[in-house]
């Protein structure tokens, strides 16, 4: 594996440099100059290194009103739509037709015969004949931590995906599929540490809810540091954080209440919009223009039927959408608030730790105020490694929740070690460990983003989102594309994901990757290496934009602010 | 060929056409036009109202609060107890040591130096998150390998792991039964089957508390309204959903009964065994074993990891057939991180520890006998339930001048902590369907010796007396 051994050295190398921060020149060494062995003095072929001052000319200022330019949906020729449509018809028909000749080799339903059918025929046809031909490409298992490698368990089919057989080897992966953004996801170190101080001191978990035995002061403190850490009155943490978004919004919202709800949105916040009885319009992705309209609608007319006022209208965002890579647009969407009255209700499942200086998620990211948000939300198993779920906001707010919450009322309390997690990771992050390991991570996200992003502009493939946002889709629209690009790069050593109807739009299957803190920029070379020679043989360049002709730079710790 | 000549050619065509093909496309001509200007008159904003109507209604919209100020009677709930040691036999309550009655470790595993062992070595292996959800990259060997145990302890095909014991059931519920299904239900469900069926959007029956008759009478009559119109009758999925051991009254589902009325009625069954699993039958199997009720009658168990496996998470075992499809469906299984890996090495080890030492189950059986009997000699409870559930629950025989039950039991509690008992009041939100009446909650565990027992009821007693004469 000399792949591996070439990482190790060089990730011990930008540790040793990311020590010496306080030194610009070193630090911008540890960027472009430390690894000759890529390219010999070229970077992926492109020719000459560049000098100090041609990295400090490209510095890039960020002002809160560019956000909107660093966000692109770029739309693709009408041919290659079509092409899509006619891919995806095609594969359903190969299925059908695959239906009507062989039997499934799947488990028939024993002794209920005269019941009604279990399951929708066409869903079970999609299912059979068209998911289970690209079905190896999900649920690979793994046998190690999920960090910036991932150790994947070899499996094989010999019936064409209807069964799987572990082979009993191991393919060590680049992991860009995790949600470790910050690289928390460590078997060894402080947090470990503790983790397993903790599983000593409170076992693994307490057999009861919050509210009768379940109530730990580890989990006070927890609650404690994330309201501080972002800087509200008080939060609730639930040991799911699915379960923060669907067992709470049901407290929050109740019939006579209107909720608009992006259209990207998370299942857990449908199903929790569902389970509250409200109603629900959505408004276009992240279109302020559109979600404006819907607003003003709506307190002009009131309630359907009756045409009373509704009692509450919230607007429901996530700050980064886990699946279009966008970041929510919120310096608008809280003047809309205000202008129209309505609550904000923010999910930073993604976001939380991974953007902004100090990593507390979207509002750190355009510099306002988190107080301002009505209700914050957001997720510990992403950055911070863990578990679980934070709702934050003032503190009546949180009363009422710790009254009035399902979860918090009949869920088992968070597992002492995972909380112990959290804390240990939030405290890295905020610096209250003394040192600044916290923000040299959330830095080393935001110079992997950047330039990964730049690099896949340049290679010519479409990704959709924020140039800020660590969650890359790269789209490559065909159904079966979705299939071969995550194969091949699994081959290739690097693991990502792929996502396709019905997760995403018919006409929209892509890629996805997650860039995380722990990545080195050899590892992210290596990746870009494939995709580009990927992009050629499968024919991803699919963007039309103009490309940076000039090679892109991996930027020092100075020009990422 | 000129243009002239391909000019005439197809206006010869045209006479050629029949006459109602040309009906045919003037109309769907028309239908279209229509369709496009209704959808721009559907598109149209706020008709009928000038910009300052608008501007003045916007103006003048005042929103509720967005919470209202929390009544007297909740703020309990602000200050839960605060539990400052392992959740084991003895706990630290409030700074009380006590003897420990109010936590699900029926098994006794919490504290376990062979799991903790375990769960140490897995997070020394995997770390503490998984960092995805089962599709991306969040299965680890671990999840297979509980999966794989499940299955096999409950002798049958296939297992599935959920991160969360409540998310569990609240997701594989809404998996199969849909909008138009009809669903059969005990009254006294618990909040997350409940709240499975509201996901679900299914017509939702309710049947009296363990009442196979009443169900039967349901039943009966759902028969004759679907002889009327069989063809949609032959659509309607309909289940049936029980606990095993409820939650909320310590009763046991007559099983044998509803199972002969599933297959007579054709309904299908989930059990949720969130409560029986670990705890009935000779092997811990449940309330199948229980019943000697073959589990291939029934289509799905349900269960919790929360409770006797004394780790987090929930499952679901059942063929193959039926739990595949949560593996798309199951929106809190794909749409959540999976179980971190240590907790799932924990439960894993749990389930060894249950197949190794089956003589548990039977201790367990002795000593929730022991607690029913002896409880029953309460003189101002009354206790509900079976026999040989874990779960006890205790009302009040009476309520003295008109006091509040729910704080009067919450004033026994008290006095018990203080007197090193540690009984709870079992937590319920006011938003259930049918509220469940307040009681004291026991639960029983192996771990306790008989004079522990003995002396618990005792305390509890006096504490019950010393609370009662104050009010009087």
């Amino acid at each position: 594996m000399p792949l591996v051994n070439n990482m190790a050295a060089t990730r011990f190398r930008v540790a040793f440099a990311a020590t010496q921060d306080e030194d610009p020149e070193i630090s911008l060494k540890n960027g472009i100059a430390t690894h000759p062995a890529i390219g010999n003095g070229k970077l992926n072929g492109y020719a000459s290194l560049a000098s100090d001052l041609h990295v400090r000319k490209r510095r890039v200022v960020d002002t809160p009103t560019s956000y909107k330019s660093k966000e692109s949906f770029e739309k693709i020729s009408f041919i290659t739509s079509a092409l899509t449509h006619l891919g995806f018809y095609f594969l359903m028909f190969l299925g059908f037709v695959n239906q009507l000749l062989f039997t499934p080799k799947v488990a028939q339903e024993q002794n209920r015969k005269g019941y009604a059918p279990l399951y929708d025929q066409f869903e079970v046809f999609y299912l059979r004949y068209v998911y289970r031909r690209i079905r190896d490409c999900w649920n690979r298992p793994i046998s190690s931590v999920p960090g910036a490698e991932v150790t994947l368990k070899d499996r094989v089919t010999h019936d064409y995906g209807w069964s799987f057989k572990f082979t009993g080897t191991e393919t060590r992966c680049i992991n860009l599929g995790s949600y470790n953004y910050l690289g928390f996801a460590e078997s060894s170190g402080k947090c470990a540490e503790q983790s397993i101080q903790t599983l000593k001191k409170y076992g693994c978990a307490s057999c009861s809810t919050r509210l009768e035995l379940g109530n730990m002061p580890i989990h006070n403190e927890l609650e404690k540091l994330t309201a501080k850490f972002l800087g509200v009155e008080d939060a609730i943490v639930f040991g799911m954080g699915f379960a923060t978004n669907s067992l709470n919004l049901p407290s929050l919202i109740t019939k006579g209440c209107l909720v608009l709800s992006d259209e990207k949105n998370h299942a857990s916040l449908i199903l929790g919009l569902r389970l509250s009885g409200a109603v629900t319009k959505v408004f276009k992705h992240n279109n302020t223009n559109h979600l404006e309209r819907c607003l003003r609608e709506a307190i002009v007319h009131g309630q359907p039927g009756s045409g009373k006022p509704w009692k509450k209208i919230f607007i429901i965002v996530e700050g980064i959408y886990s699946m279009e890579g966008s970041i929510v647009h919120l310096p608008d969407i809280l003047k809309l608030k205000k202008k129209y009255k309505a609550y904000l209700y923010l999910d930073e499942a993604h976001s939380t730790g991974a953007m902004g200086t100090h990593g507390r998620g979207v509002c750190d990211y355009y510099g306002i105020d988190s107080r301002q948000v009505d209700i914050l939300m957001g997720t510990f198993t992403k950055s911070f490694g863990s578990a679980g779920g934070y709702i934050a906001g003032t503190k009546e707010l949180i009363d009422h929740l710790r009254v009035h919450s399902h979860g918090h009322t009949y869920a088992s309390s968070m597992s002492p070690p995972v909380a112990q997690q959290i804390i240990t990771s939030m405290r890295i992050i905020a610096g209250e460990d003394g040192t600044d390991a916290g923000r040299n991570r959330t830095k080393q996200l935001a110079r992997n983003t950047r330039y990964f992003r730049r690099r896949l502009n340049q290679i010519g493939v479409i990704i959709y989102g924020n140039m800020d946002s660590p969650v890359v889709p790269m789209m490559v629209y065909l159904y079966s594309k979705i299939g071969t690009v995550v194969r091949t790069l699994t081959g290739h050593g690097i693991a990502t994901v792929g996502v396709g109807f019905p997760a995403t739009p018919l006409m929209a299957g892509r890629i996805r990757f997650c860039l995380s803190a722990a990545h080195t920029k050899e590892q992210l070379d290596y990746v870009l290496k494939n995709i580009e020679e990927i992009a050629d043989t499968l024919g991803l360049r699919y963007s039309r934009k103009p490309r940076d002709p000039n090679p892109i730079e991996y930027y020092s710790d100075s020009e990422t602010e | 060929m000129s243009s002239k000549f391909i000019f005439l050619e197809s206006v010869d065509l045209l006479s050629t056409i029949p006459q109602y093909h040309l009906v045919l496309g003037t109309f769907l001509l028309l239908w279209v036009a229509w369709l496009t200007v209704k959808r721009r008159y559907n598109n149209r904003q706020l008709p009928e109202l000038s910009n300052d109507e608008v501007e003045r209604k916007i103006a003048n919209w005042q929103p509720e609060p967005l919470v209202k100020p929390i009544e007297k009677k909740y703020h309990h709930a602000l200050k839960p107890k605060l539990v400052s040691t392992k959740v084991g036999k003895r706990i630290t309550v409030n700074g009380k040591d006590c003897l420990n009655l109010g936590t699900h470790n029926y098994l006794g595993f919490v504290g376990s130096s062979e799991i903790e062992d375990t769960a140490i070595a897995a997070i020394e292996k995997y770390g503490v998150g998984s960092c995805g959800p089962r599709g991306f990259y969040g299965t680890v060997d671990v999840h297979l390998e509980l999966e794989e145990k499940l299955a096999k302890f409950m002798e049958l095909e296939e297992a599935i792991v959920y991160s969360y014991g409540f998310t569990t059931i609240a997701s594989a519920i809404p998996a199969y039964c849909k909008r138009r299904d009809l669903v059969f239900v005990d009254e006294k469900i618990n909040f997350s089957i409940q709240k499975g069926l509201d996901a679900s959007r299914s017509n939702v029956k309710y049947f009296k508390h363990n009442d196979a008759d009443n169900l039967k009478n349901l039943l009966t009559q759902q028969a004759e309204e679907e002889n009327k119109n069989p063809k949609r009758a032959a659509k309607t999925r309909k289940f049936l959903i029980v606990e095993g051991i409820y939650m909320n009254t310590g009763e046991i589902c007559p099983l044998p009964d509803l199972v002969k009325l599933c297959r007579e009625y054709k309904l299908r069954i989930f059990i949720d065994e969130s409560i029986s699993f670990g705890v009935l039958g000779k092997h811990g199997r449940g309330v199948t074993e229980h019943f000697g009720v073959p589990r291939h009658e029934i289509d799905m168990i349900m269960g919790s990891l929360d409770w006797a496996v004394a780790s987090i998470g929930g499952f679901c075992v059942g063929s193959s057939y039926i739990i595949e499809h949560q593996r798309l469906s199951g929106l809190g299984y794909c749409f959540s991180a999976s179980l971190p890996p240590f907790l799932t090495s924990a439960a894993t080890k749990s389930l060894q520890i249950m197949e190794r030492n089956t003589e548990i189950f039977d201790t367990l059986k002795q000593k929730c006998l022991q607690f029913d009997a002896r409880l029953k000699e309460l003189t101002s409870f009354c206790l509900s339930g079976f026999a040989e559930s874990p779960v006890k629950h205790l009302y009040l025989k009476e309520i003295p001048n008109h006091a509040d039950e729910w704080e009067l039991l919450n004033l026994i509690s008290d006095k018990c902590i203080d007197n090193n008992i540690a009984v709870i009041v079992s937590a319920y939100l006011e938003t259930e369907t049918t509220p469940p009446r307040s009681s004291l909650r026991i639960c029983v565990s192996v771990v306790l010796e008989d004079v522990e027992i003995e002396h618990a009821c005792q305390v509890i007693e006096k504490c019950t007396e010393a609370v009662l004469s104050s009010v009087k």
